[in-house]
């Protein structure tokens, strides 16, 4: 069976209300909150700060101020495949900076494909490693790594 | 007969290929009972089929889905045949406590747990007194395996001591070093002892309630958590009533989200309680004021799963593994360019050669060793003329070096000593939790400042020194505080790869 590509919805206030309000109740609710929404939507929309802030009554800049010091929360909508290469140091010993660098400029007129740097996969014996639309490979090169994209 | 065959499920062997595997077994029509199990470490065997013959698990390996029609019909006499699994040096070798059941048993299957020894640990818990397992966990030794190497004894008896009326066990799971895994392995692959560990942890301490902060760089570790977590809730291992023992202990994965920073522990509680995770002052320590304020244990994965193995054996079987003041066994992550990577636990006190050599086998090139970097990114960068070095706390402490978590990256002669150091100053910019200057602009500084020595300006590798210096001197925490390691060790371990600097920079600072 083929994996399913992540598809996002696009954002909606409303939804966006729901899902802060079911976990709201959570003790320290804010990063569940913003897996949930990043989960659905594929990025964090400016529009969810307020709705949020209001949900969890706290202040808008608290909200956003979260949101921003953390890597994985996207302010803008990623294309259909994320692709997230290893750029930590077990994968540099096996050539993750030349396979970063051809795979961000080879998908750099692709709106489809979104690619970020990530520091270790936990697949440091079968370097170079990345997580392509969350299925994490191994031992990849330029060519596999659009290979496996292109496939999905 | 139905044969049983054993095929890994772990992300690394899946990011070999082992569902394909899987599936082409499935596909064979072959008289089999397929079991998912987590990995036994031999990493660059993945994806390794194991086939029940004779009583023995035979392994074979790396297996793509078209060798599997040729291994079910020619059994031992394929040439990927490994000979029985337990054999293989570099498992036989090795002394397994915390990872005896990894690759071994279904992960998520609680009566295989059972069979292989499990809840063994916490049954003795629950009948002692708190006290008595605290006092337990001390004798044996155990140091904390998130990299500081504190007691975890110590940590557990300021928590017991502390009166309040809710506790925490808190599980830093964010295993962010680079060239590490054993956390993710353990997850993966036996995670009831995880579970087991955190209950006994409660049990201890007076703690009901626990959190995994698990970073989001491992969705399969959150998903078998997931699962493992509901089964154990669901046959009484959590939830009001532990092992029928009347006390309470339940617990949950959360979520990290890329920052490095957020494996720090009161960085990490900032995190779990919805913040920025900016580092606190300390102290208050986590053990008095942790999460929500309140008392709370925290501890790396590997601290609690060798908890059980001390419950069940008993202190004096766990600290009989081990040397000097590092007791039990640490599980090496041996990565990077290297021929046989994997998990290797073993009593502390194995030397670098024996790790690169013996287990590794060189480099995966074939390129000779030039360097390894040991313990993530904040650890040192090690030339072979020091490959004699026993992996303990205290003599990599007195070589300059740390053991943190356990992880081992081998780079061969083509590495570029002056871009490590550099990549280090560039990976502390763009982690840093900003609460320091030193280290939120130093760390800046000094990657513009290795540009500069990259670009042949022998004086500026002074300038890189002094910013070691202040960055160590003034960072509240680790990060800032330990980037002049691998920054430092690389030039003065590797001087040829400053050739620019001034004439005996390196020698004046290493006397
Ligand atoms: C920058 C930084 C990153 C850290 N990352 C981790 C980590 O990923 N996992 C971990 O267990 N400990 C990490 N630690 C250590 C923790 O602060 C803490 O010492 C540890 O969780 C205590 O558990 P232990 O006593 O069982 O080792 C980190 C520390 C620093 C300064
Ligand atoms: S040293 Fe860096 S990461 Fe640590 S507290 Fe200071 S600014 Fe934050
Ligand atoms: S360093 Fe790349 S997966 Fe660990």
């Amino acid at each position: 069976m083929k994996p399913q590509a992540p598809r996002f919805d696009a954002f909606d206030a409303d939804a966006c209300r729901e899902i802060a309000q079911d976990l709201a109740n959570h003790e320290g609710p804010l990063l569940p909150i913003l897996h949930a929404l990043q989960d659905r939507f594929g990025y964090i929309d400016q529009a969810a700060l307020p709705v949020i802030a209001d949900v969890l009554n706290l202040s808008r800049a608290e909200v956003h101020g979260v949101v921003t010091f953390y890597h994985d929360f996207r302010s803008r909508p990623p294309g259909r495949h994320v692709v997230k290469i290893c750029r930590a140091e077990a994968c540099q010993a096996l050539g993750a900076q030349k396979l970063f660098d051809e795979v961000a400029a080879a998908s750099a007129e692709n709106g489809a494909v979104t690619v970020e740097a990530v520091y270790c996969l936990g697949n440091c014996a079968l370097s170079p490693a990345a997580l392509i639309d969350g299925d994490l490979h191994g031992r990849l090169d330029t060519t596999r790594t659009l290979d496996l994209v292109a496939g999905r | 007969m139905t044969t049983k065959i054993y095929v890994p499920c772990d992300a690394a062997s899946l990011s070999m290929g082992a569902e394909a595997v899987a599936d082409a077994i499935r596909e064979s029509g072959a008289d089999v009972a397929v079991t998912r199990t987590g990995t036994r470490g031999l990493l660059w065997l993945e994806p390794l089929l194991e086939i029940e013959i004779s009583g023995r698990r035979v392994g074979f390996g790396p297996v793509t889905p078209d060798d599997v029609p040729g291994i079910l019909t020619r059994g031992e006499a394929h040439p990927l045949c490994l000979g029985p699994v337990e054999d293989i040096p570099y498992l036989k070798s090795q002394q397994r406590l915390t990872f005896q059941r990894c690759g071994v048993i279904d992960p998520v299957s609680l009566d295989d747990y059972k069979a292989h020894g499990g809840l063994k640990g916490l049954t003795h818990a629950v009948a002692m007194a708190p006290q008595a397992i605290v006092e337990e966990v001390t004798e044996s030794g155990l140091r904390g395996r998130g990299g500081a190497g504190f007691p975890t004894g110590i940590k557990w008896n300021t928590v017991l001591k502390a009166k309040a009326p809710q506790k925490y066990i808190v599980c830093n799971a964010d295993e962010g070093d680079s060239g590490t895994f054993a956390d993710r392995i353990l997850m993966e692959g036996d995670p009831f002892l995880l579970i087991e560990g955190m209950a006994i942890a409660g049990r201890a301490v007076g703690a009901t309630r626990g959190y995994i902060y698990l970073r989001s760089e491992y969705p399969h570790a959150f998903r078998t958590l997931s699962r493992a977590i509901e089964t154990a809730r669901a046959a009484g291992v959590l939830g009001d009533d532990v092992l029928g023992s009347g006390v309470a202990f339940d617990m949950e994965v959360r979520l990290g989200a890329g920052a490095y920073i957020c494996g720090e522990e009161t960085s990490l509680l900032e995190s779990l309680e919805g913040r920025r995770g900016q580092v606190r002052f300390k102290p208050p320590l986590p053990a008095v004021e942790g999460l929500f304020n309140k008392p709370t244990v925290i501890n790396n994965v590997l601290s609690l799963a060798a908890v059980p193995t001390i419950l069940a054996e008993g202190a004096a079987y766990y600290r009989d593994f081990g040397t000097g003041r590092s007791r039990g066994t640490l599980p090496i992550q041996l990565g990077g360019n290297v021929k046989r990577g994997g998990l290797i636990e073993r009593a502390f006190g194995l030397s670098l050669r024996e790790i690169v050599e013996d287990y590794g086998g060189g480099t995966l090139t074939g390129q000779p060793v030039h360097a390894v970097q040991v313990g993530g990114p904040l650890g040192a960068y090690w030339p072979t003329a020091l490959f004699d070095t026993p992996l303990d706390y205290e003599a990599f402490a007195a070589r300059g070096g740390m053991v943190g978590h356990g992880g081992v990256v081998v780079f061969d002669d083509t590495v570029d000593m002056a871009q490590q150091a550099r990549f280090a100053f560039e990976f502390c910019a763009i982690e840093s939790c900003g609460k320091c200057t030193p280290c939120r602009i130093g760390s800046t500084r000094g990657a513009e400042t290795m540009d500069r020595v990259i670009a042949g300006d022998g004086e500026a590798v002074n300038l890189v020194r002094d910013l070691c210096g202040v960055m160590q001197d003034g960072s509240l925490c680790a990060l800032g505080g330990l980037t002049h390691m691998p920054v430092l060790s690389a030039l003065d371990n590797f001087p040829d790869h400053f050739p620019n600097q001034f004439p005996g920079a390196a020698r004046d600072a290493a006397e």
